[in-house]
């Protein structure tokens, strides 16, 4: 017996050796054969295989989900979603402001949340998270909603709004086949989303309809922190420097237990750990972090060997929290977090939620810090 | 009738020609039925929307040094996809051997290089691709034992001290019994027919209780039914070829239907081992022991008319003990659920079949003697039969 346990326990150093990225040869042997064993089994996503994809999964071992996502069959790709920002359309009011005028549709879609695993999602546009509504304080913003879906749905916006645009029964909530136009101000500026709020809530959102709301703050409106303002204000010169990602907590209850089995940002779990997201070393990182996780009381945010500055809800342009390296949301609850890696060397950093349940069900990722030379 | 004759037989080519036709023509209706219902798609009219429905059962598991094997068998609407796996809720890699979607009542492997905790419990979920979970627990981990030479040998003697041990202890009141006369001797043969009674019982049970734990397909407690049907069927047939059997026949027939039993016992007790939940103790296996010592008496009880040589009652311990032995090495092989099933409905049948029996032989005894088979002092056996067993059943079902 005795025997038995030593043998164990070298099988489980060798085991944690290799999350440390030191595995021998032997190992990463192994490593390499179930990997290419699980894509022979997921033959059909073995083209959308990203080659940068080897190295990270290597190192993190065999606790990760085998296969990958077919993103064009979802019509979607959790990397690109990081930054396609909805800027909608622009006109003039005849009182000189500008409007902005956002299409979105409600829909019933099937959609590959884990590799291999299909959940039959609602959603807005096709896609969950729905898109990145993304305007400038002060803006008149429209949204034209139509639902296409099988149920009645809305859209629920946190922002300063009207009773009447609030998107709940009664006010803003249509059924199958019809339409309905949000109107308001886009305020206050900060890191919002929206979801449906439509009865009942929980199941609404967990089955997808959900997104984040970015109002860019006006730098005319903060004269003294006009800089920070520029910086978050999308096409600014100042904005361009900062490498900006869009990142929605969010969970899927596969089997209806109102549990969740996976865990995720931007819907696909453990895309991040396959698809590392590129980031150049000597320009900072803005991340728009907004947690809709459906069941579980929290979620959060944990950075590897590196801290940020955080900026609760984006409502203020001085942080709310300064050098921490995790931090905890409830459900709607959203913020911005501000870091670089100018001082670091260039690697794969890891963030992931320190729920370890989340991390190991699909919640964690990497960023692959490359030196860019222009 | 002379004449009839050979127009009969003229006739006779064709009638069976068209008698064998008639054997055809519904055979064909059948596989024209079922070509014209895949051919069209009127059943598409039922289809609801709804998912297709998934079964995924888990039938062995196997720990050793790479981790966890489990092997499962699928039954659905639809080829069954298994898309993930979680072990104590995180997603693991695995391999999938065949590899690809099951069919209806097919089954694989999932191999998972899962670093388990010695005497700990894990939880294993397969997602398949509708999202759909199935969850199986190791409640305590330890290693597969491996069917190796050295732990034959230690298991064949647990299997002694469970099976064959208790027997001869049972066998040893031979001598006293044969001192008792008319009465004791019934009631010697009473006391057997209530151990059995037990004995199908808690066979029934037990071989219910997996048979709930294999695939749904294999409708389980309708296996252990038939399969005890037809073996007390076939086994009685064969027990009466030569009338009621008396003496030895009927003690080895009580011996073969106990060591049935007995098998499925070692079953139990080796799929524990491989399940980790059993630390054999002492007390445990001397708990099986006294339980057991009740099976020699009912072998003999049939032989006390009769003085058989030596070298039958040595058989007749074998035959109902040495089943323990290969019990335990099969059951430790962790071996799929409807199997083991399958060996204790056997044993339920044969028990039915020498409880019928004996039933027979002591009714016999009662014409001779011109009195009712059904006495006090019988009924008194019985009970007094179940309750040994009943009771000395406590000391090894935890």
């Amino acid at each position: 017996m005795q025997k038995w346990i030593a043998q164990r326990l070298s099988r489980r150093k060798v085991l944690s050796g290799s999350v440390a990225a030191a595995g021998g040869a032997t190992l990463a042997a192994f490593t390499t054969e179930r990997r290419a064993t699980a894509q022979a089994v997921h033959q059909s996503h073995a083209q959308s295989a990203n080659t940068a994809a080897a190295a990270p999964q290597h190192a993190h071992g065999p606790m990760i989900t085998v296969g990958d996502v077919d993103n064009s069959k979802n019509g979607f790709d959790p990397t690109a979603m990081l930054t396609d920002w909805e800027i909608g359309t622009v006109s003039q009011l005849p009182d000189g402001r500008t409007l902005r005028t956002f299409q979105i549709a409600g829909q019933d879609k099937e959609i590959e949340i884990a590799p291999g695993v299909f959940f039959p999602a609602w959603t807005y546009n096709g896609r969950v998270p729905g898109p990145t509504l993304r305007a400038t304080e002060g803006e008149r913003v429209r949204i034209v909603f139509q639902n296409g879906g099988s149920h009645p749905h809305s859209m629920h916006f946190h922002g300063i709004h009207s009773a009447r645009m609030d998107g709940v029964p009664g006010a803003g909530m249509i059924g199958p086949g019809e339409e309905f136009v949000y109107e308001f101000d886009a305020l206050p500026f900060g890191c919002h989303l929206y979801h449906c709020h439509a009865l009942p809530l929980k199941r609404h959102i967990h089955k997808g309809m959900y997104g984040a709301f970015i109002v860019d703050p006006d730098p005319a409106r903060h004269a003294e922190q006009a800089a920070a303002a520029r910086s978050r204000l999308l096409g600014t010169p100042e904005n361009k420097e900062w490498q900006e990602f869009v990142m929605v907590m969010n969970g899927f209850d596969t089997n209806f237990d109102n549990e969740n089995e996976t865990y995720a940002v931007n819907t696909v779990a453990h895309h991040f750990m396959k698809h590392p997201i590129r980031v150049d070393r000597r320009r900072p990182v803005r991340i728009y972090l907004v947690n809709i996780l459906e069941f579980d009381l929290i979620n959060s945010f944990h950075l590897h060997g590196n801290f940020f500055d955080y900026f609760d809800h984006g409502t203020t342009l001085t942080p709310t929290l300064k050098t921490i390296d995790t931090v905890m949301q409830c459900q709607a609850q959203r913020g911005i977090l501000e870091f670089s890696y100018r001082d670091h060397e260039a690697g794969s950093y890891m963030f992931h939620a320190h729920q370890s349940e989340f991390a190991e069900l699909g919640w964690m990722g990497m960023f692959d810090v490359r030196e860019v030379t222009s | 009738m002379s004449e009839a004759v050979p127009t009969q037989s003229a006739l006779r080519p064709p009638r069976n020609w068209t008698s064998l036709l008639w054997f055809v023509v519904p055979l064909l209706a059948l596989g024209a039925a079922a070509a014209w219902l895949s051919g069209s798609d009127w059943l598409k009219a039922f289809d609801s929307g709804a998912p297709p429905v998934e079964k995924v059962t888990f039938e062995r598991m196997i720990l050793d040094q790479d981790g966890i094997h489990a092997k499962v068998r699928v039954g659905g609407s639809e080829p069954v996809t298994i898309a993930q796996v979680q072990v104590d809720e995180a997603y693991w890699t695995f391999t999938q051997d065949p590899a690809g979607p099951l069919d209806h009542l097919a089954s694989a492997w999932l191999h998972i290089p899962y670093p388990w905790v010695l005497g700990e419990k894990h939880e294993i979920k397969v997602l398949t691709k509708t999202g759909t979970t199935f969850k199986k627990d190791i409640d305590v981990a330890v290693a597969t034992p491996k069917p190796q030479f050295n732990l034959l040998a230690p298991q064949a003697l647990l299997g002694a001290f469970v099976g064959i041990v208790p027997v001869v202890i049972g066998m040893l009141f031979y001598p006293a019994m044969r001192g008792l006369g008319r009465g004791g001797l019934d009631f010697a043969l009473a006391l057997t027919i209530g151990l059995l009674i037990f004995l199908f019982a808690d066979s029934i049970k037990e071989a219910v209780e997996l048979a709930l734990k294999a695939a749904p397909s294999f409708q389980g407690v309708v296996m252990v039914c038939i399969a005890a049907a037809v073996v007390f069927l076939v086994l009685f047939m064969i027990g009466r070829r030569h009338g009621i059997p008396t003496g030895l026949a009927l003690a080895t027939y009580i011996a073969l239907g106990i060591g049935l039993h007995n098998l499925g016992e070692g079953l139990a007790i080796g799929a524990a081992f491989a399940a980790g939940v059993a630390g054999l103790g002492t007390f445990l296996v001397l708990g099986f022991t006294l339980h057991n010592v009740t099976e020699g008496i009912g072998i003999v009880a049939p032989l006390v008319d009769s003085r058989p040589p030596w070298p039958a009652f040595a058989g007749l311990a074998l035959l109902a003990g040495a089943p323990a032995i290969i019990g335990i090495w099969l059951g430790s092989m962790s071996y799929s659920p409807h199997w083991s099933a399958l060996a204790l409905a056997v044993g339920a049948g044969a028990i039915l079949q020498v409880i019928v029996e004996v039933c027979a032989y002591l009714m016999r005894n009662a014409a001779r003697a011109g009195g009712n088979w059904l006495s006090p002092s019988t009924l008194s056996g019985v009970i007094v039969g179940i309750g040994i067993m009943y009771a000395t059943a406590m000391l090894v079902k935890i």
